[in-house]
């Protein structure tokens, strides 16, 4: 159980001045989505969260402690970033691959222990890669690299997740089994921190919404409160229908 | 790691035999050659004045700078490779061997000993460490790329003041200065510094192997994982530097080692540091040592720069696992 908490949080984005800072707590349990148009700021607001860039002003804590005052290594066992982007210069299997997620976990002169394999295993199971496990990553398709990379999460056991578009290069039975696997560590007691292109899986799975406009301006509440198109139009300078589908919003560009 | 594709152990078991086996080769063959029992008898002190002065005095020196040139050229190239996240990075691509290259030339045109070559040789080493070091700091951005792009431009500015001194040179002193740059063991018969540099640099690397794994995925992916990147992209680039500038100044800048060895092990072993840093510590140094020996027998008594024997198999060598890998 840990909280991930932004205070007066201003992300530093080159060229871009000023912009709403952000006090919000993420919460075990609830799953936050992050929207706005390409450029508005979503992937830099998760590398500042996750303390992989500094902020202009303002602090990120982890559990009311500062990320400036953890170590890289205290902070991974906790908190599990999946990036949009991956390199993978080197060969690697989708075991070795996903086995690196209990890096933090393990000292120096240490090996992989059976309990890390039997992580790993059921990372794979989780997101039906076991099949694919003495693969090399760079053999694999778009959608399964990136269920690879969720996979590696997984293993890390994370209380506070940050994905950036967990779903992307997904077909659409996988995006909502990544959804659903998301959703099964919020009631688990994570807090979820997505950033999503997607207005309707945001619709579908979220509980907060965090709307992220390209001139910096910023803001967020309950998901209900939060996606109505008036405000996701000027968000996306793009107009929308929306009709309901199972009690939940569908918006569709139009 | 479990479930990887073979098991370390046996590798490095047969790695180390193969080390042993070309010390082995590499004292009993030359000039006089000596049969294993006789070996043996001069290794346990009982072996004729002859057979001692050659093994203890010349053969033996030779060999162990050998061995400890090729494993610190081959753990330097290994480590650059994961730090540059570029297969094709070798321990020089940095200007290192430039800078000692014309360190070492420098001193042979004033006319220097072996000694103060060697001096030379580490500081201009050292000094174009820093001068790349320097300049890829810049202001404060620091990518893979740009400290890549400023070694190779250093590399090639290195290149233009070595060929402009080799013009300035008498003709006298062009076959040491070219047996140099290619590459030479003939008057490398102090092997400790290089061994002193050698054990220590793989057992500090050997705890690291898997954060080295962690960061061969990216700087953000290894930052997100608990590694402190940055102190350990400088750390491993100053080692790497270190052990290629005393590799250097034991042996000239012999090519191909750094560059082949940690590729064709990754290819027979996978990409597990943990591995791989020390396999390329054996085999590197089993490769120069069975080098050597060739280099100074098989046109004996000409003595060929190790250079060209570690070449002559390595182009062909890479160009294979190249063509292979597409």
């Amino acid at each position: 159980m840990s909280v991930l908490e932004a205070r007066e949080l201003v992300v530093d984005i080159p060229g871009r001045q000023g912009g709403d800072p952000l006090t919000a707590r993420i919460l075990p349990g609830q799953r936050w989505g992050v929207l706005g148009p390409n450029g508005a700021g979503k992937t830099s607001l998760l590398h500042t969260l996750a303390g992989l860039r500094p902020p202009r002003s303002g602090t990120v804590l982890v559990d009311g402690e500062p990320l400036a005052s953890l170590r890289r290594r205290t902070l991974a066992q906790t908190l599990a970033v999946v990036f949009q982007e991956r390199q993978d210069s080197f060969p690697a299997t989708v075991l070795e691959t996903v086995l690196i997620g209990r890096h933090p976990f393990l000292s120096p002169w240490q090996r992989e222990g059976a309990d890390d394999v039997r992580l790993a295993h059921q990372a794979l199971d989780a997101l039906s890669l076991s099949t694919l496990k003495d693969r090399l990553v760079s053999t694999l398709s778009g959608g399964e690299r990136q269920r690879v990379a969720i996979a590696t999460a997984l293993t890390q056991q994370p209380g506070v997740w940050l994905a950036d578009e967990p779903t992307n290069h997904l077909d659409l039975h996988h995006q909502v089994a990544v959804m659903e696997l998301l959703h099964q560590q919020a009631e688990a007691g994570a807090g979820v921190f997505l950033c999503l292109h997607d207005l309707n899986l945001a619709a579908r799975w979220c509980d907060h919404i965090l709307l992220l406009y390209p001139d910096g301006e910023l803001c967020f509440g309950p998901a209900d409160t939060m996606l109505v198109p008036e405000a996701l139009e000027r968000l996306y300078d793009q107009s929308l229908s929306v009709v309901t589908v199972n009690g939940k919003p569908v918006f569709v560009p139009t | 790691m479990p479930g990887t594709r073979h098991r370390p152990l046996p590798a490095l078991v047969a790695l180390g035999l193969a080390g042993l086996l070309a010390l082995m080769v590499a004292l009993s063959v030359g000039s006089v050659s000596m049969s294993l029992q006789e070996l043996w008898a001069v290794l346990l002190g009982r072996g004729n004045a002859l057979h001692d002065t050659l093994v203890f005095s010349l053969r033996a020196p030779r060999a162990l700078s050998a061995f400890a040139t090729g494993g610190l050229l081959a753990l330097a190239g290994a480590l650059m490779q994961v730090l540059l996240r570029n297969p094709l990075a070798d321990p020089y691509v940095l200007g290192i061997s430039g800078g000692a290259a014309v360190g070492a030339l420098l001193a042979m045109l004033l006319g220097l000993g072996t000694v103060l070559v060697s001096g030379s040789a580490f500081t201009g080493a050292l000094l174009s460490t820093v001068l790349v070091f320097g300049l890829a700091q810049g202001r404060g951005s620091w990518t893979p790329t740009r400290l890549l792009l400023t070694g190779v431009v250093i590399a090639a500015g290195w290149g233009a003041v070595i060929t402009f001194m080799l013009t300035l040179s008498p003709t006298e002193k062009l076959p040491g200065m070219l047996y140099w740059l290619m590459g030479d063991l003939s008057y490398a018969d102090s092997p400790q510094v290089a061994w002193l540099v050698l054990v220590p640099a793989v057992l500090l690397t050997l705890p690291l192997g898997r954060s080295l794994n962690v960061l061969a995925r990216g700087p953000l992916q290894a930052a997100a994982l608990g590694v402190a990147v940055k102190p350990l992209e400088w750390g491993v680039y100053g080692l790497a530097s270190l052990l290629t500038a005393v590799a250097v100044t034991t042996a000239g800048s012999v090519g191909f080692v750094g560059l082949i060895v940690p590729h064709m092990l990754r290819l027979v072993l996978g990409n597990d540091q943990r591995i791989i840093l020390p396999a390329s510590v054996l085999a590197g140094g089993a490769l120069l040592t069975f080098a050597d020996t060739l280099a100074r027998t098989l046109m004996a008594p000409e003595q060929l720069p190790v250079g060209v024997i570690t070449a002559l198999l390595g182009v062909p060598t890479f160009l294979f696992l190249l063509y292979r890998s597409r």
